[in-house]
């Protein structure tokens, strides 16, 4: 398939833990995957197995040790840390299970930072935050107010509501539907099918076995990428 | 796309011990670089050699001017090196006092950086004060006021607004949340982070907080006695350290 948006080939990843005695731990080799445009990817495999290890390489937090990560063409396994900011500014987005943001500033500004970094004028990445956060039921009052307060599944919803602010061309979402109630589970899971349907490629990890069984089009298990012990 | 900084093989020695050696990189416009170790690891030492307020023994710190392309600026004469000090160029210390004329006003302070490039009406420079006074959260009406009248956090702020009214182009700061009270760090912060995108700085930070590093930098490079260990991605760097020494540095940093 030569049309992926999102390619993996020979990857390995190993830790070396240099104050453990140096310790090399291989916990991945020839990890093979493609995603293509429009295509919603889930990682499966027990807990332990490197789903979210792989997701990270792909998101280019975790160095890989072999092999190729192309996403839209460039490749984050040897891409300069400059490329790969350009890459997250524009195409490629990431829900992870923590939100980090800077203390004080407000949800509403936290979720329109994205598009502010592409340089969008900021009442229209506000209008767009603003209109995320309605969706998933955040509550206006709280708007003006710092996530770092919220509850769970609050920070999860803004986490949420950050990653679809832009429509970025490939997504990675890592267990986007935990910790949410009914109503917003659909919700979650309707951004998800929008995002397919207007061409993102998506790879996402997700426990929640009706969810995954309806958004994704094809589950790849990571044990297969396990290494053999020697 | 040119570096804006492109640093080469930069060494400083005080006798026969190390300040730093063999240190390279380059830096682009638009791009925040967090440089973290402990004390003594070098990292404030390589921020002077950078900014010309110590000359290096060895090396090349070339910077992009504006008129005359790539210049080194260890060879460049002294009063070519304080131009560019006042213009393109700013740095924010630590202790606020070292970079602010106690004695002088709010206002004095942010103005008397735009008189040093040739702001000669007084009414222009009173209104680009007010307004940078405004954009880093002072209120108009301490504009009269002495810093030494204002809390730490003021101060610092009063000293971004100084070294930023000039419109420079690279920012080098040194610990620049050092000594501030965590409520009053995560507001410079944000503050740092606005005016960093809305004005399209690169910026050399020096600090020991990763936390901070985490949130302002987008690359960042970790010193030890006085030697690069590691360089990349700001989070690789932090989530996936690969040298023993960043290891330990990331894994030392309390939870809460």
């Amino acid at each position: 398939m030569t049309d992926a948006v999102i390619r993996l080939a020979g990857v390995a990843k190993t830790f070396t833990l240099h104050n453990q005695g140096s310790a090399v731990i291989p916990v991945m080799a020839g990890a093979e995957l493609s995603v293509a445009a429009g295509e919603c990817v889930g990682l499966v495999g027990a807990s332990g197995a490197g789903k979210s290890t792989l997701m990270r390489m792909i998101w280019g937090n975790y160095l890989a040790a072999a092999g190729q990560i192309l996403v839209a063409g460039v490749d984050v396994a040897r891409a300069e840390p400059r490329q790969i900011l350009a890459l997250r500014r524009g195409t490629l987005g990431y829900v992870s299970q923590f939100l980090r943001v800077v203390p004080r500033v407000p949800t509403l500004d936290v979720v329109a930072e994205p598009l502010f970094a592409l340089g969008m004028e900021e009442e229209a990445a506000r209008a767009r935050a603003a209109g995320l956060l309605a969706r998933l039921n955040i509550p206006e009052r709280l708007w003006s107010l710092s996530p770092t307060t919220f509850s769970g599944g609050e920070q999860q919803r803004v986490n949420i509501a950050r990653g679809f602010a832009h429509d970025y061309p490939a997504l990675l979402l890592d267990e986007p539907t935990a910790s949410l109630d009914a109503a917003n589970r659909e919700t979650v899971l309707r951004l998800i099918e929008e995002a397919k349907g207007r061409g993102a490629a998506i790879v996402g990890i997700f426990h929640d076995e009706p969810a995954r069984a309806r958004v994704c089009d094809r589950l790849v298990d990571v044990a297969a990428f396990t290494p053999k012990a020697a | 796309m040119t570096p804006l900084l492109s640093v080469r093989d930069i060494e400083k020695r005080y006798g026969a011990r190390i300040g730093c050696t063999g240190v390279s990189f380059d830096l682009f416009p638009g791009e925040v670089m967090g440089i973290v170790g402990e004390s003594g690891s070098g990292k404030s030492t390589l921020l002077s050699c950078l900014a010309g307020h110590m000359a290096p023994d060895a090396g090349q710190v070339i910077f992009a001017t504006r008129d005359r392309g790539p210049v080194d600026t260890v060879t460049m004469s002294e009063p070519a090196r304080r131009m560019l000090a006042r213009t393109d160029w700013a740095f924010v210390h630590q202790n606020p006092r070292d970079g602010l004329r106690m004695g002088v006003s709010a206002g004095g302070n942010v103005g008397e950086r735009l008189m040093a490039v040739g702001g000669r009406h007084y009414g222009t420079i009173r209104e680009t004060a007010t307004d940078w006074l405004a954009r880093v959260e002072i209120a108009a009406d301490r504009i009269d006021d002495r810093p030494s009248q204002f809390s730490g956090g003021m101060q610092q702020r009063l000293q971004i607004a100084r070294n930023l009214v000039t419109g420079p182009r690279l920012v080098f700061m040194d610990e620049p949340t050092g000594g501030l009270d965590v409520s009053v760090q995560a507001r410079l912060l944000d503050l740092l982070r606005g005016l960093v995108r809305r004005l399209g700085l690169s910026a050399i930070v020096v600090t020991h907080d990763l936390a901070v590093v985490r949130l302002l930098a987008d690359r960042l490079m970790v010193m030890k006695g006085g030697r690069v260990v590691e360089t990349g991605l700001t989070d690789q760097v932090l989530d996936d350290p690969q040298h023993g020494y960043t290891q330990l540095l990331v894994s030392s940093v309390l939870q809460v």
